[in-house]
């Protein structure tokens, strides 16, 4: 499996690489799909040369970027490409490790209950093969890398793609069961941009079921674990912001990060809810729709955690699909993210229901995106409404997809439990609802 | 770190060199004026042996080449020395009677009229109050005589040091009409001193510029802070005091404010003489207003009270510039009277000023060759203005015999000839806005040198609003096809609906080229109600100031040929070597991207929707479980059932 590995990343370095040097390299990170003002080369660079001219970079309302980017990036500016095609790659190698960690996982379990029995008779054809099962982390990684939506990202230079790769070890570090590593990563992540901070309880979740470890308030086993782990995380990230201060000298990111992405001052279009709503909303309301908005990132995290308590590794799926649609300023790199998971769900496929309308919208709006912002922006023959449609469109597609889904993996567990062809009580063929 | 230091170090000499040529410019400007005002009685002496004496030399130059007919023209040197004993005489007067107040007051009004070569004319009006007293002393000034009281309790309350107000509507063509006596940018621009006293600079601005609002029926109450900057060096005081700290300094513009008559009445009245007598009969505001140029500015600063600079006095000074065009105004003929210009004549000077004159620049007519000045006056004087020495005639409106037997001065400015062409100007600037789209763009800001072989220094100071959000690592700067790096850069980036971007450079424009200063910046989307009722007329950007030490034209003079001593010549550089100067750009128009303003509720619905979407196909999976679906009986069947069960038989 190695060198189809190699061979992909190797297609995937070239493509990059190609793409940087053509002239579509400023066309692409002057897009507003790509780029947000949080993540936007352009501001990081912006950033460095305020930091030349002796200048906080955060005294402006330009650069949002944690004090540990535009230090990192002092370095290696010069080598900017090369470390946004390295993280890319990153990813797909720890996606892919993980996904193999996983799947392996799924398979000593599924023949555990087998031995067991516990499967109904005619559910053998909802059982995973291992033929079946052994493309699958080699597709992740594929769908990571060749993704057009990661390449764009990559090829703006949006640091949207170091987030991606933080986030990919801290589930390369939950699936190898390292929960110090896991808790830093997830720290990391946390402080670059708040919202994976919900991932916290999967990770948790995964780490005790892994040590057999039941979820259970009256167990003292339970409790110790889940303090030693929030204390590694919450430990890992107060030295990160500690750090930050001592190399800043101020406080004045803390505003300036996290006051942004919760606040959201900056309007610019993105593909996002956010930015129309809040350019057209009513000067009184704004603070309380605001709250209800950043809330509602955040709400999921509860019940899904209720429901998935037994498959926390489709939980973080859930999780990173609901940050991208519903945060302050997603671009196309938070997609790709959770797209790459998609065929680790690839056994779900019989029971997606609207997976070709959702495709298709999808696709649609890809191509819409540039059309639409030509005719407002450039050309002045349509206005806001036109772009903010295609907005609304994608984000509809992209709920009904996670939805769907989920949707998919219930109903496959519920077979699971219950056999796949079920009868009514007069023996003739029943339909499943949910009720 | 030997560099920077080295940089700061020039920085700091040319601060210091721009405010010592600052308030030398300013006082060559009142050369005439000031000196003789300024002079107690034991310089007197040293006046009457120095300064007649250069004038005098021209004179004679003059006289050699003047014709017959104008043998009878006069220096007006003789005549200064003649109003300086009247002066004196004033004083002595007023210090007898021991009735009057110890401060004493002074007016003095006068109007320079410029031809220009376009075949425009160009007035300029000054009146200048000086009270000898200190508003910020121990003892309350209550009681006013010249200085308007409205503007002596502003002062006092705010404790200003020094206050500048300009109106300006329309743009002053350098390259038309050459360099104004007071530079102004369209618009309103205010800034101001103050005292060091001020603990809440902020909070007193707002106020300041509140009341100001109310004084000059100005819509100034919209300066707040995200029109409001700090510059650092390019506002130096103009009056006495060596406050550097830019934290007293605040400095505004707007630039769509649109300059009318309901400015111009309170700004009359701040006038000893209002609209009564004097020069001032003349600013009536249907000629006024239709001008292609209309400029009118209140300045207050301290001034020395004698030459020694013991105590200080507060000179109030209102300019009023307008340049009437030759088409709309003149109806195309080359031929301007007063009357022309401002439907009146002159009768009567202020009774209140101590000196009110007309002046003609008649530079370019030493032969009377180009335009034919009528009634002709004998009295001359000369004055280096912006680095150039002009010769003036002058009618002092102090003698009755100015006004002669029909008792109306009525100056008539005949052209003869239209050829002739104006000294180029040595600095002059252009800026605009470049790209395309409403998403990105570029301002550029070309200035040009047109002087054939020195280089002179210029501070550019350019303040954006926040709405338009500048990439300063984009700057480039280049001259001549090479970059020319600035030698030092302050630059306060924008905070988003807080304070506007703030960039002062200062760079080196080489001999005989042009500069181009160019930075990217990126088109924020507003909240809806951030915009103005006409959001696709767009949205202002506010000049640019450009502050230069300008090599002055007396001392370009290279032609070796004139006859001069030869110890004077060895060396280029001369008295006035050069001289400040200050010039505005052209304020920009940029249109933002705008949302659609009759959406709001339909935004706000769709988007819940889609919100609510997620949401509510979640929440079905998550409290949902799945059931075998038991299809529910059709409606007949369900009523048969119900009898059924009535009737005591077994449903179906």
């Amino acid at each position: 499996m190695a060198a189809p590995l190699t061979l992909l990343l190797i297609v995937a370095v070239t493509i990059r690489a190609a793409l940087f040097r053509s002239s579509l390299a400023n066309l692409i990170s002057a897009r507003v799909e790509v780029v947000s003002p949080l993540n936007a080369w352009k501001r990081v660079v912006e950033g460095l040369a305020l930091l030349d001219l002796d200048i906080s970079p955060y005294s402006g309302d330009v650069f949002h970027e944690t004090p540990m980017v535009i230090y990192l990036f002092h370095f290696l500016v010069d080598y900017a490409e090369i470390t946004f095609m390295l993280a890319d790659c990153l990813t797909a190698v720890a996606l892919y490790l993980a996904v193999k960690d996983y799947n392996k996982q799924v398979f000593r379990k599924q023949k555990f209950e087998l031995e067991a029995d516990r499967y109904p008779m005619d559910c053998l054809e909802l059982i995973r093969s291992p033929t079946e099962m052994y493309y699958i982390p080699l597709k992740v990684a594929m769908v990571y890398l060749l993704n057009p939506f990661t390449i764009l990202s990559c090829v703006a230079k949006c640091t949207c793609g170091l987030n991606n790769a933080v986030i990919a070890l801290f589930i390369l570090s939950t699936m190898r069961g390292s929960a110090l590593l896991s808790a830093i990563f997830l720290a990391l992540a946390t402080y670059q941009s708040i919202y994976p901070l919900t991932l916290c309880v999967p990770a948790l979740l995964y780490l005790l079921q892994r040590l057999y470890i039941p979820v259970n308030v009256r167990r003292s086993s339970f409790w110790i674990y889940t303090l030693q782990y929030l204390f590694m995380f919450l430990g890992s990230l107060f030295v990160l912001v500690g750090l930050s201060f001592f190399l800043l000298g101020s406080w004045d990111f803390l505003p300036a990060v996290y006051g942004f992405i919760l606040s959201v001052p900056d309007l610019t279009p993105n593909i996002g809810l956010f930015w129309y709503f809040f350019a057209e909303m009513f000067d009184h309301f704004r603070l309380f729709f605001l709250c209800v908005f950043q809330i509602n990132v955040f709400f999921y995290t509860l019940p899904l955690s209720i429901k998935l308590k037994e498959h926390p590794v489709f939980l973080i799926f859930m999780q990173i699909a609901l940050i991208a649609i519903f945060k302050s300023y997603p671009t196309v790199g938070d997609l790709s993210l959770y797209m790459a998971f998609l065929p680790v769900w690839n056994h779900l496929y019989r029971f997606l229901r609207n997976i070709f309308l959702v495709s298709c919208v999808l696709l649609a709006c890809s191509a819409l995106f540039p059309v639409l912002w030509h005719l407002w922006i450039y050309a002045g023959s349509a206005n806001s409404n036109f772009y903010y449609a295609i907005t609304l469109l994608f984000s509809v597609a992209q709920i009904l997809l996670v939805s769907d889904y989920f949707y998919a993996f219930l109903r496959r567990e519920h077979h699971l439990t219950n056999g796949l062809y079920l009868k009514k009580k007069d023996g003739s063929e029943a339909t499943l609802v949910l009720k | 770190m030997a560099a920077y230091r080295c940089k700061c170090l020039g920085l700091w000499f040319f601060l210091y060199t721009l405010l010592v040529v600052d308030i030398d410019a300013d006082v060559l400007h009142t050369a005439q004026v000031t000196d003789t005002e300024y002079t107690g009685a034991d310089a007197e002496t040293v006046l009457a042996s120095d300064l007649p004496n250069p004038p005098q030399d021209t004179g004679e130059q003059t006289a050699e080449q003047t014709t017959e007919g104008q043998q009878d023209r006069q220096w007006e040197a003789t005549e200064v020395q003649e109003e300086h004993g009247h002066d004196a005489s004033d004083h002595h007067q007023a210090v007898d009677p021991p009735s009057f107040p110890p401060a004493k007051d002074d007016f003095k009004e006068e109007l320079v009229i410029r031809p220009l070569h376009s075949g425009d004319i160009y007035a300029s009006f000054q009146f200048r109050t000086v009270w000898d007293t200190d508003f910020m002393g121990e003892q309350k000034v209550s009681h006013y005589r010249l200085f308007p009281k409205s503007l002596g309790q502003v002062i006092t309350k705010f404790s200003v040091r020094e206050l500048h107000i300009s109106f300006t509507q329309g743009y002053w063509r350098t390259m038309q009409w050459g360099q104004p006596y007071l530079p102004s940018p369209p618009g309103a621009e205010l800034w101001v001193w103050f005292q060091d006293t001020v603990t809440d600079v902020d909070g007193t601005w707002k106020e300041l510029t509140n009341v100001l609002s109310g004084i000059f029926c100005a819509s100034l109450n919209f300066i707040d802070s995200t029109n409001t900057v700090q510059p650092s060096a390019s506002f130096k005081p103009l009056g006495i005091g060596n406050v550097t700290d830019h934290s007293f300094l605040r400095y505004a513009t707007l630039p769509r404010e649109i300059v009318c008559t309901e400015n111009l009445t309170p700004w009359k009245k701040l006038l000893p003489c209002g609209s009564k007598a004097g020069l001032s009969v003349l600013l009536k505001s249907e000629k006024l207003f239709h001008s292609t140029f209309h400029s009118q500015a209140v300045h207050v600063r301290p001034v020395c009270q004698d030459p020694q600079c013991r105590t200080t006095s507060m000179e109030l000074r209102q300019t009023l510039n307008v340049v009437l065009d030759l088409h709309t105004s003149g109806q195309g003929k080359r031929e301007w009277s007063l009357f022309k210009m401002f439907s009146r004549t002159l009768t009567e000077a202020c009774p209140l000023a101590s000196s009110s004159k007309v002046y003609v620049d008649i530079t370019d007519n030493p032969q009377g060759e180009q335009f034919e000045l009528s009634p002709a006056t004998p009295l001359l004087t000369q004055a280096v203005v912006l680095g150039d020495r002009r010769t003036y005639s002058v009618y002092d409106l102090t003698q009755q015999a100015t006004f002669g037997p029909s008792r109306s001065l009525n100056t008539l400015l005949r052209w003869k000839s239209t050829d002739g062409d104006m000294l180029r100007p040595l600095l002059h600037s252009e800026r605009y806005v470049a790209g395309y789209g409403l998403q990105a763009g570029e301002i550029h800001t070309l200035m040009y040198n047109n002087h054939p072989y020195r280089a002179f220094p210029v501070l550019l100071l350019s303040t954006v609003p926040w709405y338009l959000r500048l990439y300063i690592h984009t700057l480039s700067v280049t001259s001549k096809g090479k970059d020319n790096t600035p030698s030092y850069i302050h630059y306060q980036p924008s905070k988003d609906r807080e304070r506007p971007h703030l960039l002062e450079m200062l760079l080196q424009l080489p001999p005989n080229s042009v500069t181009e200063v160019t930075v990217e910046f990126e088109r924020a989307l507003l909240k809806w109600t951030e915009y103005t009722p006409d959001p696709n007329h767009g949205f202002y950007v506010g000049s640019s100031v450009i502050s230069a030490l300008v090599p002055s034209v007396v001392a370009m003079d290279t032609d070796n040929t004139l006859e001069r001593p030869l110890f004077s010549s060895f060396f280029p550089c001369k008295e006035e070597a050069s001289y400040f100067m200050r010039i505005y750009t052209e304020p920009l128009l940029v249109n933002l991207p705008t949302p659609d303003f009759s959406m709001p509720y339909n935004v706000i619905c769709l988007t819940c929707t889609v919100v609510a979407v997620g949401y509510g196909s979640l929440y079905n999976l998550l409290t949902r479980t799945f059931q075998v679906d038991e299809p529910s009986p059709g409606l007949a069947k369900r009523i048969a059932n119900v009898v059924r069960r009535m009737r005591g038989v077994p449903p179906l």
